[in-house]
């Protein structure tokens, strides 16, 4: 490492442990456990400051922040998956021997011998750990990807695709009473004639637009294509409203963290 | 001074425990004197449709005194018993004004709220008042039984589609098992997916290839995995690294069995590594900062998106654009569309990720399958354009049918 580099990371640990000090000052005689209180709140301003440091480079500040993240994340997952899952709702259902010696509440009426499937298709799963019967992981593999799909089918039949036809069922001339009552009432308030009707063909031409873009087996030309075209540019406006509106509330994540630094841990009524 | 401030209080005092009294003499000589309501009428008790059973729905003609004639009627008490004999037991209640009460039943036997299948079962609404002492019981009606359904009557349309669906698959899988050539249109992406692996080869840099946070059931996983067999036995030819960063330990465990099998394909067994594909963290934004770190440190000349995306996907396309890499992105979760569309070079939209799994796959069932969607989309198209025309003229008859009950 060079030495430039090292005097740089000895300057911000002295920063921060100033820091430290100085938050464990102000929390004197507020709250109970000021020292350490006052180190929680400069080690989350480190992390923070450590993360956002990725927008100059990659460097050593945030390689540690990210390791850090990472190592706690995956222990942390590992451990909910065993105690959660396995201690919480497992063996309760199973065993009252076990439960006993992980002291968990066995349930006796929940006792049921298809809860022994999932444990089977685990420990073929962890088969994968054997040179010579890895292969067998395969068959728990094969359960999960094909079972959830086929159940995957059915809602998604449901919900994108028989619930998206129906919901395109929308009169294009609504409560038309001929054309000049039409022009003598014309509105552009949002439950006006004009407006609801502009938005039902806006909605009848954007679907089938937008289906005859996706069509893969014959070729965008002609006519088709053109409709293709108009499909592609309805989504891409789509996509522009959603961009617009998601960005939003990343700024509001933004302004979360800032505010965190300025008044939590730097102090300031901003 | 003080002695008048005395007298004040006392005189205050007196004055309004009178008040007390009288009030609460006229509020009990109300409660006291006020006169029974009329009873419901036309009680009906029947079973649920299209259920697992535990369940039955009651109507009736609301009392003459709920809203209208004493207007004494504050909420109808439900009852129900096992045989007509036997004390009843208040299962519910609901407010004035209402003529419907279903009676939907927990599974464990030894709750109040069970409700057994197949038995005689009876039921009374009484009409309570704001005494609840002072109340008019209706008939009792009975024995109705509850019973559970095989087929769910409101989701014939889904039986419809799937049948309809599968077997246009079956037929066009039929037809391409035979070698009938099924045309594909070609999608710029994918063309780029050959381009960008023969770069990074030129270049002597690593494929990085991201599954997002999807998990193994999802279907833009699945169609993902098709799309890692593609690259990763292309990889495996070009002897190319491949990096595949995973946030779901089974999506690691099928990626690493695709390729696998990929290298062996490929005639390079030897070649394959575990360490290509391995697990971080099934954290969001831990998984992102040590993908971001992978993309600086390891600079890929490709990173490949292609499954599901939340809010990462714009920090992972930037800094993949920042570190100089080819993107191609493929998600079919809309609202991270705009993300990829404006940092990756190539994006496919949508269904397009299923497509491009059937066309770089070439196998029979795959492009069965995309020309059956092909052909329900044109399904879709047809009933739409009815189904507009039928709500111009009013005709709910057919729009109806299409409307899935829960």
């Amino acid at each position: 490492m060079k030495r430039s580099t090292l005097i740089l990371m000895g300057l911000v640990v002295i920063v921060f442990a100033l820091s430290w000090i100085f938050k464990a000052i102000s929390f004197h005689g507020v709250e109970e456990h000021y020292v350490l209180q006052g180190f929680l709140v400069t080690l989350a301003a480190f992390l923070t400051l450590s993360i956002m440091s990725f927008l100059y480079r990659d460097n050593p500040f945030y390689k540690f922040a990210e390791h850090l993240f990472v190592g706690i994340s995956a222990a942390f997952w590992m451990s909910m998956g065993f105690w959660s899952t396995i201690v919480g709702n497992l063996i309760p259902r199973l065993s009252e021997g076990l439960s006993n010696f992980f002291k968990v509440h066995y349930i006796p009426g929940d006792y049921n011998i298809f809860f022994y499937i999932p444990v089977i298709l685990g420990i073929l799963l962890l088969m994968r750990l054997s040179r010579n019967y890895g292969w067998i992981s395969r068959w728990s593999l094969a359960f999960i990807v094909g079972t959830t799909a086929g159940l995957n089918f059915i809602r998604y039949l449901r919900s994108d695709f028989i619930n998206q036809v129906s919901a395109t069922y929308v009169p294009l001339l609504v409560d038309w009473q001929g054309i000049g009552h039409f022009f003598s009432n014309l509105s552009l308030s949002a439950s006006g004639q004009f407006i609801m009707m502009l938005a039902n063909w806006v909605i009848f031409l954007g679907v089938m637009c937008g289906i005859i873009y996706f069509f893969f087996s014959k070729e965008h030309t002609g006519m088709f294509g053109r409709a293709s075209r108009v499909g592609i540019w309805i989504l891409m406006i789509t996509f522009g409203a959603s961009f617009g509106y998601t960005v939003m509330g990343r700024i509001s994540l933004l302004v979360g963290r800032i505010t965190f630094l300025f008044r939590d841990w730097m102090g300031l009524n901003i | 001074m003080r002695y008048i401030f005395v007298i004040f209080s006392l005189v205050l005092l007196t004055f309004s425990a009178g008040l007390a009294q009288v009030d609460t003499l006229g509020v009990d000589s109300i409660l006291l004197n006020i006169a029974p309501p009329s009873p419901i009428s036309n009680l009906t008790v029947y079973d649920k449709a299209n259920d697992h059973g535990h369940a039955l729905i009651l109507e009736w003609t609301p009392s003459p005194d709920d809203g209208a004639g004493m207007n004494t009627v504050m909420l109808y008490e439900i009852f129900r018993s096992e045989s007509p004999d036997s004390p009843f037991v208040n299962v519910g209640s609901v407010p004035l004004g209402n003529s419907r009460y279903d009676n939907i039943g927990i599974l464990e036997k030894e709750s109040r709220d069970y409700i057994p299948d197949n038995t005689d079962l009876y039921y009374r609404v009484d009409a309570v008042t704001i005494n609840p002492e002072v109340r008019a019981s209706s008939e009792v009606f009975g024995p109705v039984r509850s019973y559970s359904n095989w087929f769910h009557r409101g989701r014939v349309p889904v039986l419809l589609a799937v049948l309809i669906f599968g077997g246009l698959m079956m037929y066009f899988v039929t037809v391409a098992r035979k070698g009938a050539e099924l045309y594909v249109r070609p999608l710029a992406g994918i063309s780029a997916v050959d381009d960008a692996i023969g770069r990074a080869t030129e270049m002597g840099r690593p494929i990085l290839y991201i599954f997002g946070l999807g998990t193994a059931d999802m279907i833009s996983t699945i169609a993902s995995f098709t799309i890692l067999s593609r690259v990763a036995k292309q990889v495996a030819e070009y002897q190319t690294q491949l990096i595949v960063p995973c946030y779901d330990p089974i999506v690691m465990t099928v990626a690493q069995e695709v390729v696998k099998s990929s290298y062996l394909d490929a005639g390079h067994p030897d070649a394959y590594n575990d360490d290509m594909v391995f697990y971080i963290t099934t954290n969001q934004f831990a998984y992102v900062a040590a993908v971001n770190g992978i993309m600086l440190r390891e600079l890929p000349a490709t990173n490949i998106y292609m499954g599901k995306f939340y809010a990462e996907s714009l920090i992972l396309a930037e800094t993949g654009a920042v570190a100089g890499s080819i993107q191609i992105a493929g998600t079919d979760e809309v609202g991270q569309l705009p993300f990829f569309i404006i940092a990756c070079d190539y994006t496919l939209i949508g269904e397009e990720l299923y497509a491009a799994s059937a066309y770089l796959g070439r196998e029979p069932i795959m492009l069965g399958s995309l020309k059956a969607q092909d052909y329900a989309k044109a399904a879709v198209i047809i009933l739409s354009i009815l189904g507009i025309i039928a709500a111009n003229f009013g005709l709910t008859a057919f729009t109806n049918i299409f409307k899935v009950l829960d």
